[in-house]
């Protein structure tokens, strides 16, 4: 398949975009570099290992709290360690939680090694056979506005096609215990 | 469904904890907690395709406010270890029930492995593991581990003994 073309960041940001109350959970490795770079919140859960997490954590988050949306955003590396997650999370059919892989076809924090995806695995497809109504690949930055909107209002898994460039790093907050507190203090309050 | 004493005991002791979430990789000695989740309108039970799903799960409801148990046998806490770093980096509360399997009357010596290293890997991972040798005491170790782990933010595994559970019968 040829290279995604997006630029990382400029996706992020566009998914982002006012965020009001939703809530966030990013893969270890760029994606929450680049949620770090969108902007700050405590609302956002970034991980920085427990690789393959991410999809899992968005599931026991969508399950507390039904009447908040929740996004989990995660690069295609992250996701394809925890497979088995797409089918756990289609055999619960919740209305409030969405997916969003970027998908370089890299694995971008040990050197950029080719991953499944560029080499033939197609992510979108995996969700549909795991029983996922709803998915969708992305690869044009004229899409990302409805994707946006998508992914706050559907149980969509979504495949952005991102080009491979590294961006900067931004570095959000890496303590778990400070993360996981003020993200409760946020939600659930004192 | 069949009465079960011991078994309806822990589910009571999970109930009395307001545990809202359970996930498991099914095991025939947690038939009975499985089949009561799915019934009890307050819980949630979610089937999973490997373990370490359920490290993540647990996460996730702490983060959303709800408090959750893993359901697994002894083969699965190999699956768990780098995602144990999830609650313990975090801090966060982490109960899991752990089936025994490979250390009492075991038929199938692919069980025995990781049978024998359950307790040692899950306590090099700092959790604290607590044991259950006899029925009568499998409610209160329960409860008293589901108080552990959620008022101290610590995570918690209560290892049920094979032969509490039964050595599961090959040849009838």
């Amino acid at each position: 398949m040829s290279e995604g073309q997006l630029d990382r960041r400029a996706a992020v940001a566009a998914l982002l975009r006012d965020p009001g109350d939703l809530l966030v959970v990013t893969g270890l490795g760029g994606t929450t570099y680049d949620a770090g770079a969108a902007g700050d919140r405590p609302e956002n859960f970034y991980l920085w290992g427990a690789m393959g997490a991410a999809a899992m954590v968005g599931l026991g988050l969508a399950l507390a709290r039904p009447a908040r949306r929740v996004l989990v955003l995660t690069g295609d590396g992250e996701m394809l360690m925890g497979l088995g997650a797409l089918a756990t999370i289609a055999a619960q059919a919740l209305p409030n939680l969405a997916v969003a892989v970027l998908d370089n076809g890299r694995f971008g924090e040990t050197g950029a090694q080719l991953s499944h995806t560029a080499r033939g695995t197609d992510l979108a497809a995996v969700a549909r056979g795991c029983g996922w109504g709803r998915a969708c690949t992305v690869a044009a930055a004229g899409d990302l506005e409805d994707l946006r909107l998508r992914l706050r209002n559907e149980p969509l898994f979504a495949v952005v096609r991102i080009a491979p460039e590294e961006a900067p790093r931004v570095l959000p907050p890496r303590d778990g215990a400070l993360l996981h507190h003020r993200f409760r203090a946020a939600l659930l309050g004192p | 469904m069949e009465p079960n004493g011991w078994q309806d005991a822990v589910f009571e002791a999970l109930r009395r904890a307001r545990i809202r979430q359970v996930g498991y990789v099914p095991d025939a000695g947690h038939a009975r907690l499985i089949a009561r989740a799915h019934a009890e309108a307050d819980m949630r039970a979610v089937v999973l395709t490997t373990e370490e799903e359920g490290v993540a799960l647990a996460a996730g409801a702490w983060l959303g406010g709800d408090r959750a148990v893993l359901l697994m046998q002894s083969s699965g806490v190999g699956n768990c270890v780098n995602m144990l770093s999830l609650p313990l980096n975090c801090r966060m509360p982490f109960l899991a029930l752990v089936t025994m399997r490979g250390e009492w009357g075991e038929f199938n010596p692919w069980q025995v492995p990781m049978g024998n290293a359950a307790g040692p890997v899950l306590a090099a991972m700092g959790v604290l593991v607590r044991r259950v040798e006899r029925a009568e005491d499998a409610a209160e170790t329960v409860e008293g581990a589901a108080a552990l782990a959620f008022d101290s933010a610590v995570p918690v595994a209560v290892l049920l003994a094979q032969r509490l559970i039964g050595a599961k019968v090959w040849v009838r």
